[in-house]
């Protein structure tokens, strides 16, 4: 865990490298298993990125330590993003990404406790940010200095519990528990703002007593700074409102309603990986790598 | 056993929801890792006790149970050892979907601890009189489910709810309970007890209904029918060994719950017998139907919940297992 207000370039060109490799494989995962969520595991990729290879404290070789911070994947339909950084992060062997979907395999469609790594088993909406409120509560009655964190979808701050686990977090004032608001804009059906608003967020989240500060969510060096900012807020929990492109990275699947919850087709898939490929060789030489 | 329970004399009635509390707090005194969620009904749970004695380790979540079985889980994920306590309405259909997720399913160790069950909840209605809890825990992977009849047994089962590596469900009433127990030593989940020994049929019972159970039985004998009492406190894991032996040396059972006959301790006997050794059985709970506010005992009345029910079902049940004789054929003489 680093504390720097300032980041290097070394460090920045290594997260753009990661993220570029992980959303190939968030992509190849997702078309092995002909099944899967997409869109929502490309737009919290960057997120996901820069918490598991700077920010986040963890032993890769030892995921039960008790000292390590926790992080709650509430949107479980992006397990092909976790699963694709817990891979990268040595929790499983790269190859399992394979089995994702599959009969026998650990990695079940949505994300479970199971896998090594993963802390709380999500899939139906709204229940990830409880379990963090209680991890929290844990951290403090054990007088451990572990954050908890907890990736939210935007829909999905459309259930009742969540709202609940808010209000419980401030009036316990876990200033050890961060959210991060994955502000893609759509949900299944459409738009969020269309299916049902979801008005002025960070209003609505300061109204419920939470610190919020708002990012570009693809915006490496913007992540680690609000992450940094929330560990220094005291006395209540803060809610990072990251924006973000739905399918981010691959040109036919930002923004797009439909690669919410498919894979690409042969073609797409061709497509996807030819783009993706051309964002690893750019990151590559921008790190001086021969790509 | 009690002398109640023998003869039907001298109740001694506590509240069962006092023993639970005191168990808990006796068991958190030695381990740091038990910790207690609320609802916004300590008062009426009796977990207010250990929250004035350990008031770090007592979560009141207000009214929002969705968000207290969601904390419970997460607390158990750092190694707590949590019990989430509430009404048995609240307490799980309210928030299944959750208890499912994140409890259940990854069989983490939480108790959901359970009060005001049943009819005999009384004046507050339908609304409040959770008869369907059974069913619904019981379908769930990896719990077990308890209904304890008195405050002794109730304080053993929740000590076997906390020491149960997996999630439980521990399910009282509201009601005091006479003491059916004067010691209880050998509490083990998934083992049901013979309190009273029988020949004739079995009743199986569970919760505030093995009283009941216990007072058929005395009168069945007074009509010469040898009745054996079983009190089946665990639900899930259910004892099948036992339920197979009243089955083979009684020859017809009865099964008693303050619950709907769907899906409780009914249903689950029923399917363990139809597997190992079918006999005819009747179902005493309450068939189908919501409840409506009244006194306990009014209601336990009109509900078909009170002793002389289980008698009348006796009754059929012995002649479903042993019909009398069919009538000679008719003499030859009609013929010509």
């Amino acid at each position: 865990m680093a504390h720097a207000d300032h980041h290097t370039e070394d460090l920045l060109r290594d997260l753009a490298l990661r993220a570029a490799r992980l959303r190939k494989d968030i992509v190849q995962t997702v078309y092995d298993a002909g099944s899967g969520h997409p869109g929502g595991s490309l737009s919290c990729i960057d997120v996901l990125t820069c918490l598991y290879f700077h920010h986040l404290r963890h032993r890769q070789d030892e995921p039960k330590w008790s000292d390590r911070d926790r992080l709650v994947m509430s949107k479980g339909q992006a397990s092909p993003a976790l699963y694709s950084v817990l891979a990268m992060a040595g929790y499983l062997p790269h190859d399992e990404l394979r089995t994702f979907r599959k009969a026998n395999s650990r990695l079940q469609g949505h994300v479970e406790i199971k896998v090594p790594g993963v802390e709380f088993t999500t899939g139906s909406l709204g229940q990830g940010l409880s379990g963090a409120v209680g991890m929290a509560l844990a951290g403090r009655l054990d007088k451990k200095d572990y954050r908890v964190y907890c990736v939210l979808g935007d829909g999905e701050t459309q259930e009742g519990q969540i709202w609940e686990a808010a209000m419980s977090a401030s009036h316990w004032k876990l200033d050890n528990l961060c959210a991060v608001l994955d502000r893609n804009g759509l949900q299944i059906d459409g738009p969020t703002e269309q299916i049902m608003s979801l008005g002025e967020i960070p209003k609505r989240w300061r109204a419920f007593g939470w610190h919020v500060v708002e990012i570009d969510g693809h915006d490496h060096n913007e992540i680690l700074r609000a992450f940094h900012e929330a560990e220094h807020v005291k006395n209540m929990p803060t809610l990072i409102l990251a924006k973000t492109v739905k399918g981010k990275g691959v040109s036919f699947m930002e923004g797009s309603l439909s690669f919410h919850g498919r894979p690409p087709n042969k073609d797409e898939y061709v497509k996807a990986m030819q783009e993706l490929d051309d964002m690893i060789e750019r990151a590559q030489t921008m790190m001086g790598v021969a790509p | 056993l009690s002398e109640f329970a023998l003869t039907g004399e001298n109740p001694k009635y506590k509240t069962t929801r006092d023993a639970a509390s005191q168990t808990i707090i006796n068991l958190a005194r030695k381990d740091e890792r038990i910790v207690v969620l609320d609802a916004d009904l300590a008062l009426s749970t009796k977990t207010v006790r250990f929250g004035n004695e350990f008031p770090h380790r007592f979560f009141d979540c207000g009214i929002a149970e969705h968000n207290m079985i969601g904390i419970a889980a997460g607390l158990a994920t750092c190694g707590k050892v949590p019990i989430a306590a509430t009404f048995a309405a609240f307490a799980t259909g309210q928030v299944y979907n959750v208890i499912r997720q994140s409890i259940a399913y990854p069989r983490l160790n939480v108790t959901i601890y359970a009060t005001h069950s049943g009819i005999s909840v009384g004046g507050d209605g339908a609304t409040h009189q959770m008869l369907e809890d059974l069913a619904l825990m019981r379908s769930l992977p990896n719990f077990a489910v308890v209904a304890p009849s008195d405050a002794t047994e109730t304080s053993k089962a929740m000590e076997a709810a906390i020491e149960n590596p997996g999630p439980t469900y521990l399910r009282i009433g509201r009601e005091d309970e006479p003491d059916l127990f004067s010691d209880f030593d050998d509490f083990r989940l998934g083992k049901g007890v013979t309190l009273v020994d029988g020949s004739d049929l079995t009743i199986v019972a569970c919760g505030t209904m093995v009283k009941q159970a216990l007072a058929a039985a005395r009168h069945l004998k007074k009509e010469g029918t040898s009745a054996r009492v079983i009190d089946m406190h665990t639900i899930k894991p259910l004892d099948g060994a036992l339920l197979e032996k009243a089955a083979r040396e009684t020859g017809a059972i009865i099964t008693c719950e303050e619950h709907m006959v769907v899906g409780g301790l009914g249903g689950a006997c029923a399917e363990e017998l139809a597997q190992r050794y079918p006999v005819p059985m009747r179902f005493i709970g309450v068939n189908d139907m919501f409840g409506e506010s009244g006194s306990a005992k009014d209601l336990i009345e009109k509900y078909g919940l009170a002793p002389k029910h289980v008698e009348e079902a006796a009754r059929a049940v012995l002649l479903a297992a042993r019909p009398a004789p069919a009538p000679r054929p008719a003499a030859a003489s009609g013929r010509t």
